[in-house]
């Protein structure tokens, strides 16, 4: 109301809505992720059904009262099935994007700090890691390990450890050049205090927009590998499973497709928005604008 | 300015906390070792400032760097000579013995304020992790020190500013940091690499006093490494002038301006900008350094040289005592002839 309020500064809250406000893309991208992880999270209590319940005689029902995006061909319930598949899919690609980020930003910033010889042969490991596909890389590892959770998780890992690599290095060296460094030395840190404490914190905005938009190729992988038979075990519902399973009837039923598909879209998109709207708000170049 | 300078501070019986020994330190350039500084012997007293005077080039940073061993191994080396600090050869220390030196005893501070503060830290952090870094200290006693030591170096509201990160603080404020972060363990020698170079003039004679008064109540050796004379004039005790690597006149600080001796020294002094005389126009050294990959048998001066005579491009002159003033020495045929080496000479 008076003159002074108006002058006052904006509270925290008041920043952070203009802020989401400026940045409508990205800011949708983090609402749509976190509303998939808390229904990932709450899986049980929030899905209608359960996944694995049979209702034969509801076997690729269109959407009914009673199962809203209808039945597949065993007639069980989709909409359960998404709800419970998005569990599957971001717990893999979670788990296995965070390892890739710790191994991966491990290897870069000590091929980075150290350069030389270690440099040179991390890098070359990770430029014969690099040219795999990773479907092919995928494939490669679920075959020789076996379809099991946990060996889709080292798998779809393994695909991402060398961009980690590659994205940690480059901003290492650039950081190791700066006086903070050569002044650290000077304070008798040693190298792994030096890295850990001092570039770490340094370059962890750049592992950070790499981890989101990854965590989406990871799960398009993991949603590959399961389409193509190799990914977690049936009956357990995922999302590339869904679309395997429903695949022979598609043109019957086209929902069996259609809704997990849509799924695996929507959490695409919402971390590419997710990543794009990180680079910009890390990027010195964009943050004032 | 502290004008009044005690001069029992020297006294030749005190043990040296550093002294450096016929120290070279060698580059590589294109597979060839060059040294960079040659035969370097001086020692630092507790109380005591050497200042390390000399152009850009001269090897007064890599001293300093070589002190700290901290010259980068792909590229260079200590060929020889000794390094005495506080009672071992810091040549002969493993890595991890100097990470425990360094930082601890002895410390350095740099030119760039600006740059030497990590960004995404708080000041408060920075330093108390130099404290806890050193002393087995937990978290809120390095916290409780790290703002006793913002305090010491004046920082106004120092409780206040303990969460600001180094954006917040200005260059000579970012310098009070660095020297905090120096001293955080009670270092008993510090090297200065020109810490007051990147400052404006204001501010470098706040640095200035703060060293010279940190340096009394800590009783800690300090090398001073800069090109500025002014500097030298107001916080040395004694001035060792760099040239080409090698010291070519010592001297207590009075000596040096009353009574330059080397050619060289002679030539800084007159090309610096007076404002005590009339303003004439001031006299460069005319010439250039001579590259480090340029090997001469002779005094390196010897080409810029007004009293060039043929026995300077021959050999190297020795440092040879100043007569008049006790610890002058000099490096030069011709002011500072040393009858025996020219008895042998003839």
């Amino acid at each position: 109301m008076s003159a002074t309020s108006t002058l006052h500064p904006p509270g925290r809250l008041a920043r952070f809505a203009r802020l989401c406000w400026r940045r409508k893309a990205a800011s949708a991208g983090a609402l749509i992720t976190l509303l998939m992880l808390l229904v990932a999270i709450f899986a049980p209590w929030i899905a209608p059904h359960d996944p694995n319940e049979q209702d034969i005689l509801s076997r690729m029902a269109g959407p009914s009262a009673d199962y809203l995006l209808g039945n597949d061909t065993y007639g069980r319930d989709i909409l359960s099935r998404i709800i419970w598949g998005a569990r599957v899919s971001l717990f893999i690609g979670v788990t296995a994007i965070g390892a890739a980020m710790v191994i991966g930003g491990t290897l870069g910033v000590l091929a980075g700090y150290f350069g030389g010889k270690l440099d040179r042969l991390i890098m070359a490991v990770m430029d014969m890691l690099l040219s795999f596909p990773s479907l092919v890389m995928g494939l490669l590892v679920v075959a020789v390990l076996g379809p099991t959770t946990l060996n889709l998780i080292i798998a779809i890992a393994f695909t991402a450890i060398a961009p980690f690599a590659r994205i940690a290095r480059a901003p290492t060296m650039a950081v190791k050049q700066r006086d903070f460094i050569e002044a650290g030395r000077a304070l008798g840190y040693s190298d792994l205090r030096i890295m850990a404490v001092h570039v770490l914190p340094n370059i962890l905005d750049e592992i950070m927009v790499l981890g989101s938009l990854w965590l989406a190729t990871a799960i398009r992988t993991e949603a590959s590998l399961s389409f193509i038979g190799l990914g977690v075990r049936p009956p357990t519902a995922t999302w590339g499973g869904m679309i395997r399973d429903g695949f022979e009837n598609m043109l019957d039923a086209p929902g069996l497709v259609i809704y997990p598909s849509i799924a695996i879209l929507i959490i695409m998109v919402a971390l590419n928005l997710l990543g794009d709207g990180l680079r910009d708000a890390t990027d010195p170049k964009l943050r004032h604008e | 300015m502290p004008p009044i300078r005690s001069y029992a501070m020297n006294n030749p019986t005190q043990r040296p906390i550093l002294s450096v020994e016929n120290l070279t330190t060698e580059f590589r350039i294109s597979g060839q070792w060059h040294p960079a500084i040659r035969d370097l012997s001086f020692h630092v007293q507790p109380n005591e400032t050497l200042a390390i005077v000399g152009e850009s080039g001269c090897g007064k940073s890599i001293t300093a760097l070589s002190i700290m061993q901290l010259i980068n191994k792909s590229q260079g080396r200590i060929a020889h000579g000794r390094i005495e600090f506080d009672g071992r050869d810091l040549t002969a220390c493993s890595e991890r013995e100097m990470e425990a030196v360094r930082g601890d005893a002895l410390a350095m501070i740099f030119q760039e304020p600006m740059t030497s503060l990590n960004p995404v830290m708080t000041i408060g952090f920075q330093i108390a992790e130099s404290v806890r870094y050193h002393r087995p200290v937990s978290k809120r006693e390095a916290n409780k020190r790290a703002l006793e030591l913002l305090e010491l170096v004046k920082i106004p509201s120092a409780a206040r500013r303990f969460d600001d990160y180094p954006h917040q603080f200005s260059g000579g404020m970012r310098q009070r940091v660095m020297i905090a972060m120096a001293l955080a363990c009670e270092p008993k020698l510090l090297l200065a690499d020109e810490p007051t170079t990147a400052l404006d003039v204001t501010i470098q004679v706040q640095i200035l006093a703060l060293l010279a008064d940190l340096k009394e109540t800590k009783q800690m050796g300090m090398v001073f490494i800069t090109h500025n004379l002014g500097v030298v004039a107001s916080i040395a005790d004694r001035v060792a002038v760099m040239y080409g690597g090698r010291i070519i006149e010592e001297a207590d600080v009075v000596s040096l301006f009353e009574h330059p001796t080397h050619p060289y020294t002679e030539a800084l002094l007159k090309s610096m900008p007076r404002v005590d005389q009339p303003r004439t126009a001031l006299h460069p050294i005319a010439g250039q350094v001579p590259p480090i990959t340029v090997d001469m048998p002779g005094c390196r001066y010897a080409e810029r040289c007004p009293l060039r005579e043929a026995r300077c491009d021959v050999s190297v002159p020795p440092l040879t005592p100043v007569a008049g003033a006790t610890g002058h020495r000099v490096r030069c045929w011709v002011r500072a002839p040393s009858p025996m080496l020219e008895a042998v000479a003839s």
